[in-house]
């Protein structure tokens, strides 16, 4: 299985997580994001762009709890909030995010 | 002459002892993936390689030491350190190849 | 992953103790005990992380691992504390027979001798070696 950008083939499992995260680029997210239903702002970009930070460090794609607590001690606690992140990626963040980060799915995701 | 390769932890199971046992003067032992921690010096199974130092050959294989971190920890003297095309070259270099896996 | 609980935490909290015994690349075992513990983690238990034996080797710095094409999943450890996985210990003897000091590590942990160990273990209430 794999999308189609530019002519480029870029492989992912049967959940649509890319296989291999080097492949990703803003443009595959943007079309990421619109197979998910989401228009990407901003506020998208900043989560988007902190998993991957938090994945090149750590290598693990953290759990909802782990990045809203990242995430509250960075932007503070208007962003660092479940509701938040819902409001931005209504089927669950981490799922969501993730998959449009171009990272694997969370471990302990359920 | 043999080349040996080792791919055991020294901690964990017997394999360089068992080989080290019927290993001739002359022959070639290449440590290789988790068999690499025997080629540190200052550790409790040091000895096992420093008792046969200068009467078998000893090689480790350098990419499977960076992967541990061992890239900057003490090796044993005498020990040298080969690349993937080394390992080849040693293969060649010896009548046969004997895996204690 | 969907959220089980809201503000309230989890309804049972366990103590659990994962006991690593394996160096990190020649087998799978100490990658997937690393997943387990996530798990156990997010599912928000006390979770107590052991690394005894070669398990030590797993929290060695400077891993390298781009030549033999694995992931290095060292840098994991330090993403443990984000988790509130903070019990980490290592068995003294271990870490000396294999001429290591704490200095080599790449997260604090606590060092403690066998003899530690065992109180520690016996008041477990789940336990998982590899």
């Amino acid at each position: 299985m794999a999308y189609e950008v530019n002519g480029e083939s870029i492989e992912h499992d049967e959940e649509g997580y890319l296989s291999d995260i080097n492949q990703w680029t803003p443009e595959l997210a943007g079309l990421l994001a619109k197979d998910e239903g989401i228009e990407m702002t901003d506020e998208h970009w900043e989560v988007i762009n902190f998993l991957r930070e938090y994945y090149e460090e750590y290598q693990i794609a953290p759990a909802i709890r782990v990045l809203v607590k990242a995430l509250k001690k960075k932007f503070g606690p208007e962003k660092g909030s479940n509701k938040y992140l819902y409001e931005l990626f209504p089927y669950g963040p981490a799922k969501q995010a993730c998959k449009v980060g171009g990272l694997p799915k969370p471990t302990g995701c359920i | 002459m043999l080349l040996h390769t080792v791919n055991k932890s020294p901690f964990e199971r017997n394999s360089l002892e068992s080989c080290l046992r019927v290993a001739e003067d002359g022959a070639g032992v290449l440590l290789i993936e988790d068999g690499v921690y025997a080629a540190m010096d200052n550790t409790q199974v040091s000895d096992l390689i420093k008792k046969r130092m200068g009467n078998v050959k000893f090689y480790v294989l350098g990419p499977d030491v960076d992967a541990r971190g061992l890239g900057n920890q003490s090796m044993i003297d005498g020990v040298e350190s080969v690349d993937y095309a080394g390992f080849v070259d040693l293969v060649e270099k010896h009548s046969a190849t004997q895996a204690w896996v | 992953m969907e959220e089980e609980w809201d503000e309230g935490g989890p309804e049972v909290v366990k103590r659990f103790m994962y006991v690593n015994r394996k160096a990190p690349y020649g087998t799978v075992y100490a990658l997937e005990m690393l997943e387990k513990v996530l798990i156990a983690a997010a599912f928000e238990q006390d979770v107590h992380v052991v690394f005894m034996d070669d398990g030590v080797y797993q929290l060695k710095k400077e891993q390298e691992t781009k030549a033999i094409n694995m992931k290095n999943f060292s840098p994991t450890f330090r993403a443990l504390e984000g988790y509130d996985v903070e019990k980490l210990y290592v068995e003294k003897e271990s870490l000396e027979a294999r001429g290591l000091t704490v200095d080599d590590l790449v997260v604090p942990v606590e060092v403690l001798s066998s003899e530690e160990l065992k109180g520690l273990m016996d008041k477990q209430e789940v336990i998982l070696t590899a």
